[in-house]
């Protein structure tokens, strides 16, 4: 199955202007900032607002396309949503939360409640079945909100920001329990995002969209390495590195970074640059990758007020500081530096 | 010193009423006949009102929240008239409208339906009073439900119709409940509205509140008090009950 997407749109005095296509076993992240319009093309695409001008397509079905006054109403497109929040029906205890879409589509309470405990097992949540959403932690609250989409079996799953209310710890683990859910999935997926590194770590493909336009699309190897734009090259401004995995180690050329968890084999690494820390001499903190360095670039991200700095060393990594850092140790180009990261920043996924 | 006075306001009146209830001739005074009659007929015309309350009353709650349309100033100024309006006006408005030769009622004469001075005037009166708290305490919480929530309902495969009887129905229900309490605590106590539209005959309109003003003009006092404690002690629990919901579901 594929979906495809060309909307034409206008909210107040937004213009809208996306077309994209994803394919069955695929998944797709739109990555681009707060207000460039990802939740408007999500809700799309699920029916939730009709679009003004253009064709959606799911699966060769024309779901809405206004000049042929065709609109499918939400509740009957092949499309499950988890939704920012996760939006669990406060009145329902997890287990009804997930029988939810099956009582709709007409199956009586016992069988509902049966399958709903399968899918809560699937997500690695059986154990919170009777607990009602208010006393389910943020990364609970998502596993059951994910078993809850795909309980009506969609041929397409639409994530909004699934992990932008977590806290940094249970982010990373959140999002390796996320890939591994995904990828037993076997419809199109598509992820909407702020945040680069899901982008990266979970997708395929990605689209970047910014004030309702997309600016560019490729996979992830491509958007980091050929950035089209300033605007790209700073969004999605991470360390991305190949390398191979034993253990926590991973190789990446001549240098070996640990992460956290556990890997074996060709792996994708992750380390964003603000959770980089420069220093002038060897640190001598917590964290347990370091390795020197020479300055080769500074950069000032004027929307931000950062500092990005590129060290080239054994693993050549960009930092994102401080003004007030790169004053106090007195960065300059040629400087020779530290960067340390800490294991828990450091992603790590099969490649 | 302000303060004191306008606690005193609320609370002497109060210890009046108890300092001069006949407590040992109490229960034979529930228990009279005609007492209970007057009961009786407050409880079902009271809860009547209610439901009628409910079942009309939160379609309007919902079309008032979530439906845009020209005049919907106007009619929620209308909804909610009846609370700020002297309730003997609400009452002769009902009986130039809905009486023998009113506006609607003289069709309704003819069509065999007798609202004044019947039970029926009596329930329409209290619902008349009272519906206007359900709809505005139903209407406030339609107003601060998350609508994502619906949102998420429908693309599980929930219609609109399911979507607010399985999701949006639950989520307003503490102050479904809070609404019909206050609506039904206004409709046990109308009093002018039911004696100008309904009048007073014992057993068919004479609900507990004309029974207690009757029992004090015949110069029965200690019935009169009796049966005012009785209206007391409901609205007391109506207040408990309500305690944490009072403030933030109005």
């Amino acid at each position: 199955m594929t979906v495809e997407a060309r909307i034409r749109g206008t909210r107040g005095t937004f213009a809208f202007t996306a077309d994209l296509c994803v394919g069955d076993g695929e998944i797709l992240a739109v990555l681009g900032p707060n207000g460039a319009g990802k939740t408007t093309l999500l809700r799309a695409i699920a029916g939730l607002l009709p679009i003004d001008e253009g064709r959606i397509t799911i699966d060769g079905t024309v779901v809405d396309d206004p000049a042929a006054e065709v609109f499918v109403p939400p509740e009957r497109r092949p499309v499950g949503v988890v939704f920012q929040d996760c939006l669990l029906f406060e009145h329902l205890s997890a287990l009804d939360n997930v029988a939810f879409g099956l009582r709709e589509q007409g199956a009586r309470r016992a069988d509902a409640r049966n399958r709903a405990r399968a899918l809560l097992a699937e997500v690695g949540a059986q154990d919170w079945a009777d607990v009602r959403p208010h006393a389910l932690s943020g990364g609970q609250a998502q596993r059951v909100a994910l078993a809850r989409a795909l309980a009506t079996e969609p041929r397409l799953l639409l994530l909004d920001e699934p992990l932008a209310a977590l806290d940094v710890q249970t982010r990373a683990e959140t999002r390796r329990q996320l890939r591994l859910i995904l990828e037993r999935f076997r419809g199109a997926r598509i992820l909407v995002t702020h945040d680069p590194v899901d982008a990266l770590a979970l997708a395929d493909r990605i689209l970047i969209l910014e004030r309702g336009e997309v600016v560019q699309t490729g996979t992830p190897d491509e958007i980091t390495s050929r950035p089209r734009s300033q605007y790209v090259a700073e969004l999605v401004g991470v360390n991305l590195y190949r390398g191979t995995a034993d253990g926590d180690h991973v190789q990446v050329g001549d240098a070996v970074l640990t992460a956290t968890g556990t890997h074996t084999g060709p792996v994708m690494m992750i380390i964003p640059p603000n959770a980089v820390v420069l220093h002038r001499a060897r640190p001598t903190g917590s964290a347990r990758n370091a390795w020197p360095g020479t300055v080769v670039a500074l950069e000032h991200l004027g929307a931000r007020g950062r500092v990005r700095v590129r060290v080239v060393g054994p693993l050549t990594i960009v930092a994102e500081i401080t003004p007030a850092a790169v004053a106090e140790l007195a960065l300059t180009e040629g400087t020779e530096v530290w960067a340390a990261v800490k294991a828990t920043e450091v992603e790590v996924f099969p490649a | 010193m302000g303060a004191t006075l306008a606690a005193l306001i609320f609370v002497v009146p109060l210890v009046g009423l108890l300092w001069r209830a006949p407590w040992s001739s109490m229960w034979s005074t529930i228990s009279s006949h005609d007492a209970r009659t007057a009961l009786r007929l407050s409880l079902t015309t009271s809860i009547a009102s209610t439901a009628i309350a409910i079942v009309l009353g939160v379609p309007l709650a919902w079309v008032q929240a979530y439906v845009d349309y020209p005049g919907r100033r106007v009619v929620r100024a209308m909804t909610l008239l009846p609370m700020v309006l002297p309730p003997v006006v609400g009452g002769i408005a009902l009986l130039l409208a809905l009486g023998k030769r009113g506006l609607v009622g003289q069709y309704l004469d003819h069509a065999g339906v007798h609202l004044p001075f019947h039970v029926g005037g009596a329930i329409l009166a209290e619902t008349f009073v009272a519906m206007p708290f359900l709809v505005l305490t139903v209407e406030a919480a339609f107003r601060s439900a998350d609508p994502r929530y619906q949102d998420a309902a429908r693309t599980l495969g929930a219609s609109r119709l399911h979507v607010f009887r399985r999701v949006t129905l639950p989520m307003i229900r503490p102050s479904l409940l809070a609404g019909a309490v206050l609506c039904w605590a206004r409709a046990l106590g109308e009093f002018g509205a039911t004696i100008t539209f309904a009048g007073n005959t014992q057993g068919k309109t004479q609900t507990l509140p004309l029974f207690v003003y009757i029992k004090l003009e015949e110069g029965n006092t200690d019935a009169a008090i009796v049966l005012s404690l009785v209206l007391l002690a409901i609205s007391l629990a109506v207040l408990v009950s309500l305690r944490d919901r009072w403030l933030s579901a109005l």
